[in-house]
């Protein structure tokens, strides 16, 4: 039996606001708990919800980068459960009048093929605070501060046929948010988060089959290994003679699996109505055309100018825009050392190494942009050659210090001294008479073969210090 | 001093004739005096009162004095007032201390009232008789053994038997006027979005509003004046300008449409109420007012689409009282759904449970079409009559109850009978207009009330109109004997 | 409309109210009597009618993003039943 895999994702993204989005609390991650949880995130007898215009400003601003219908009117609706986590016993969100319709967006497989994704629509709703299990024996503590966050819950058509296509829906997503500057895209703090519906159906059946929802996904990689294990195990229920269970299901992580959320089993019926307290939010052309204006410049704007701006090719200028803190990165970084084509090589070759070795995002790095520009700096002064910049790097990255600081207490500035040179061409080349000799007696296309050997010798008695252009114009010379 | 009208107490005050201190003082004697009997207060705040008396007499003598500074009034329980429990007559928040103020309380205190306490009412605003409180039931001063109406039951009997110079309440469906016909006192219920919401436990969102109840339509207009207005915290709160109350009082009425809504007045009415009605009919004659007839052809569902409406929003408004940050908690529970059940059937009463089980019926899958959208529209079909009507009268007018106060535990056991206490208030509250209930002859020994309905933002109209019928009849002079 | 007990149940779940058997009768004919005054609601056509959700022709104010709150937990949790190192308590949730 061919299986055909039908997949929807729901993101949601928390709005990179100051205040929430009903109240005037901070929405700055790591406080101690409650201490950014007002009267109104508090739910307390009497309050009543005001809504933040940036949030709005947000939402129509994504609806604009996908070319979605933004709704000149929409309304807030209360999805009726109970939950710790959930002060008011409702979550404000939209339902029938979201603030965002329907778009799309485009995303490029890992093998050039391009797809198109339907997105159904986007809206906006408050974030629930945290519970915490893991404090007290006997008890769960819940703590309010993220109650009240805005959040923009992005809805994928069910248009994704894989694992594979569903990461690079997501990342496209996400390269979108940041890039727009609405979210921080910081998966590890919970500001992007991917819930994926997954079902299965014969190949060529149009019927969709019964999906489960999976959640607790915060990294791209989790993305896939559960889409990749639900797939599978909801073919194995099927071919065994079983049916699909509607679900929610947590992936854990540790075990690479999904498994069913005991609380959340039974249906709930939220009871969707309009919330009283809040009135229809009515958005007019201009106030469209001023967040139109107002928006950051989208990847594919971004990846055409670092082409022109910085004389990139297409693929160097792909890759550094591949994500909005990556490109801001090597921005930075270009603008300070002066020079783009060795920024660019350095930030998507050693640098993107170093991280993907620590398996750490670029926001973690322990060689921040500005540092990484102090060590091309030197590169591009000669004070040290490109070689020695990699020991420079790796001493950095392991928080001995700026590269001045390095090159400094390890001595490694360039010698550049043409009388120190000389001195070291004339020493290898007397301690290596036969060599000498028979780079003289060689054939010509055979010779640079030969000099690297006296090149390497130098370098080594120079602990790598000597500068290489110099060393081989020197011998050179006296080669002849 | 307390058989003066505020007005009286505010001239009083600023003649130098007694401080606001002495003034305090002989309130919170009569409240020590009186409300054993009556139970119209929840909590009494002596002390904060005396105190806030001392600063507005010193404001007085720093020649910073207003209309309403000094003069002791009391909040219904509904009102979060900080540092003081706030209790919505509930066991759910019988220990619950507000941390902070309503925007009405504030604003009263700014214009320095004295606050001597907070008044019993129905448990959430639920009620037509103030007989579903946790402490008890309130008594209306004219005849000990029969209910004050309710919701805002408390205020009612509070400021019927002089206990204070003037009370706020609030009206979701009638808790206004509806008491105030049946302890013969003056009640507004202002234009939904006039005064904020902010602070006020809500009972049912797109109909509550705060408002005064006193002697006069003059002291409720002094009360309005500084309750109304904009309130950047509450987002349904109306953002015009608050209109002058208090001078427009004494124009005439003269040529003034006032349109009686037949079908309030079929042979079903009680002929003693029937007849006060026609002898207030008759004074807006004799003043120069032509009366017409106006027709709500939807009238008669009101009833039926507010007890949707209102308990569809309130069961999702009264999911926060969980048991988890602030109210009533059951003691040991063993999870967290024992945690739910049990603080909330032990912290509501029944009244509040059948609410709060229909409300959830009312939006829940397969019936939120049935119910909750079809409430609404009939809601808009009201609304659309009362446009209609006003294109032929500038105010309208009916009796404000179908009964005079009715016995302690006569309706209790009958929800539906004590909902048709509201037949002729809550379409006023559905329709978002401002309405008023003044006193008007007794009939059967007790109180009776007459409504006069506003069309949206006319309140200064309705107060006019009130006025010169007060300043002419001598209904509202009446007080209850032994108070 | 008639309520059963199981509807009366369900319902009572959905709330998180408890309802003793000795109660639930009772609150079965409250409730469908509360329902058969409803009822009265179908006896009006209203296809042609707009549900309306607020008596006020106004649309949504928008707040300007301001961080305008300060931390006032201690204030704030003066009324919890049970709090400790900031948090406040439930008995143990199981996801």
């Amino acid at each position: 039996m061919k299986w055909e895999v039908v997949i929807g994702l729901e993101i949601h993204t928390q709005l990179a606001t100051n205040s929430k989005i009903f109240s005037g609390s901070s929405t700055a991650f790591g406080a101690e708990p409650n201490t950014q949880a007002n009267l109104v995130d508090l739910g307390m007898p009497g309050v009543l919800p005001v809504l933040n215009k940036r949030a709005v400003e947000f939402a129509v601003r994504f609806g604009t980068a996908i070319n979605a219908h933004v709704a000149k009117k929409s309304i807030f609706e209360r999805k009726n459960y109970f939950y710790p986590d959930l002060p008011k016993g409702y979550q404000i969100s939209q339902a029938q009048l979201p603030i965002v319709g329907v778009g799309q967006v485009e995303i490029v497989m890992e093998d050039g093929e391009t797809k198109t994704v339907g997105v159904t629509r986007a809206h906006l709703e408050e974030d629930a605070g945290k519970s915490l299990h893991e404090e007290f024996p006997d008890q769960t503590g819940i703590d309010l501060n993220r109650a009240g966050t805005p959040l923009l819950e992005i809805v994928s058509e069910p248009d994704m046929r894989s694992a594979k296509e569903a990461v690079a829906y997501a990342r496209k997503i996400h390269q979108i948010v940041t890039y727009i500057g609405i979210c921080d895209g910081n998966m590890q703090e919970g500001s992007f988060r991917c819930d994926a519906n997954v079902s299965i159906r014969p190949m060529g059946e149009e019927k969709l089959g019964t999906r489960t929802e999976l959640k607790n996904i915060n990294s791209f990689r989790f993305l896939e290994k559960a889409i990749n294990y639900e797939i599978e195990r909801q073919i194995d229920v099927i071919e065994d003679g079983g049916k699909i269970v509607q679900e929610t299901r947590l992936y854990d992580a540790n075990k690479d699996e999904t498994r069913s959320m005991r609380s959340k089993e039974e249906a709930n019926d939220y009871r969707y109505f309009p919330d009283p307290d809040l009135l229809p939010v009515e958005i007019d052309d201009t106030f469209i055309q001023q967040v139109t204006a107002d928006m950051p410049e989208l990847p594919d704007v971004r990846r055409e100018r670092f082409e022109s701006e910085y004389g990139l090719p297409a693929y160097d200028a792909n890759v550094l825009t591949s994500s909005r803190v990556n490109a801001d990165f090597f921005e930075t970084v270009a603008k300070a050392c002066g020079d783009a084509k060795l920024a660019a090589n350095w930030v998507m070759g050693d640098f993107a190494a170093a991280l993907n070795k620590a398996d750490l995002e670029i926001e973690q790095s322990p060689v921040n942009a500005d540092a990484l520009a102090g060590l091309l700096s030197r590169i591009t002064d000669n004070t040290i050659s490109g070689k020695i910049a990699k020991q420079v790097f790796e001493a950095m990255w392991a928080g001995e210090g700026s590269a001045d600081e390095v090159i400094e207490a390890k001595g490694l500035k360039q010698i550049t001294d043409t009388g120190a040179i000389e001195a070291l061409v004339d020493e290898v080349l007397a301690a290596n008479p036969e060599q000498v000799e028979n780079y003289k007696n060689a054939e010509p296309d055979k010779r640079p073969k030969m000099i690297g050997f006296f090149v390497g010798q130098i370098m080594k008695k120079s602990q790598g210090k000597a500068n290489p252009q110099q060393v081989n114009q020197l011998l050179a010379d006296k080669l002849g | 001093m307390h058989t003066k009208t505020l007005a009286q107490l505010s001239a009083g005050l600023r003649a130098g004739e007694y401080s606001s201190v002495e003034l305090t003082q002989h309130f919170l004697s009569r409240i020590e005096q009186f409300d054993s009997t009556l139970n119209s207060f929840i909590t009494v705040t002596p002390e904060q009162a005396l105190e806030q008396a001392k600063t507005a007499d010193a404001r007085r003598a720093a020649g910073d004095a207003s209309d309403l500074t000094g003069i002791p009034i009391a909040h219904k329980d509904i009102f979060c007032t900080q540092g003081v429990r706030t209790s919505c007559a509930s066991k759910m928040l019988d220990n619950f201390i507000s941390p902070y103020d309503a925007t009405v309380v504030t604003k009263l205190a700014e214009a320095g009232v004295v606050c001597v306490g907070k008044t019993n009412m129905d448990e959430f605003a639920m009620g037509s008789s103030n007989e579903t409180s946790y402490y008890g039931p309130v008594r209306n001063p004219w005849n000990i053994d029969c209910v004050p109406g309710g919701s805002s039951g408390g205020s009612a009997a509070a400021m019927s038997a002089s206990l204070a110079a003037a009370v706020t309440g609030t009206d979701t469906g009638g808790s206004i006027r509806q008491p105030a016909a049946l302890t013969g006192i003056t009640g507004l219920k202002p234009t939904y979005g006039r005064v904020s919401r902010y602070g006020m436990i809500a009972f049912a969102s797109s109909l509550d509003q705060a408002g005064p109840m006193t002697k006069t339509a003059e002291d409720a207009a002094m009360m309005l004046q500084a309750m109304a207005g904009f309130d950047v915290k509450d987002s349904t709160s109306a953002d015009r300008p608050v209109d002058d109350y208090v001078s427009g009082l004494n124009n005439s009425i003269a040529g003034l449409k006032v349109g009686v809504v037949k079908e309030f007045m079929t042979g079903d009415l009680d002929s003693g109420i029937a007849a006060s009605t026609q002898a207030v009919l008759d004074e807006l004659k004799r003043q120069g007012a032509e009366i017409v007839e106006v027709s709500l052809p939807n009238a008669h569902l009101s009833v039926p689409a507010y007890y949707v409406v209102a308990p569809a929003e309130c069961s999702s408004n009264l999911s926060r009282f969980d048991g988890v940050r602030f109210g009533h908690r059951c003691n040991n529970p063993k999870d967290l759904t024992d945690l739910y059940e049990r603080s909330r059937s032990e912290g509501f009463g029944s009244e509040v449970k059948r609410r709060i089980m229909i409300g959830a019926y009312a939006l829940s899958a397969g019936f939120y079409d049935a119910y909750y959208i079809k409430a609404q529209k009939i809601r808009q079909l009201i609304a659309n009559d009362f446009a209609e009507a006003f294109k032929q009268c500038d105010v309208i007018v009916s009796p404000t109850a179908p009964d005079t106060a009715f016995k302690l535990g006569e309706k209790t056991d009958d929800p539906v009978s004590m909902y048709l206490q509201d037949i002729y208030t809550i379409a006023v509250n559905l329709a978002g207009l401002p309405g008023m209930s003044i006193p008007a002859q007794h009939a059967n020994g007790m109180p009776v009330g007459f409504q006069l309905v506003g069309n949206l933002f006319d309140e200064a109209r309705l107060l006019n109109v009130a006025h010169q019928i007060q300043q002419a009849t001598d209904w509202h002079l009446a007080t209850p004997e032994g108070f | 409309m008639s309520l059963t007990s199981d509807d009366v149940a369900k319902i009572a779940h959905l709330a998180r109210l408890a309802v003793e058997p000795t109660e639930a009768e009772a609150l079965s004919g409250d409730l469908s009597n509360i329902l058969d005054l409803v009822a009265q609601m179908e006896s009006v056509d209203t296809d042609a009618v707009e549900p309306m959700a607020h008596p006020l022709e106004m649309s949504q104010r928008l707040r300007l993003d301001e961080v305008t709150e300060t931390d006032q937990r201690e204030l704030y949790q003066s009324n919890a039943p049970e709090a400790e190192k900031g948090l406040f308590l439930v008995p143990k949730v199981i996801e």
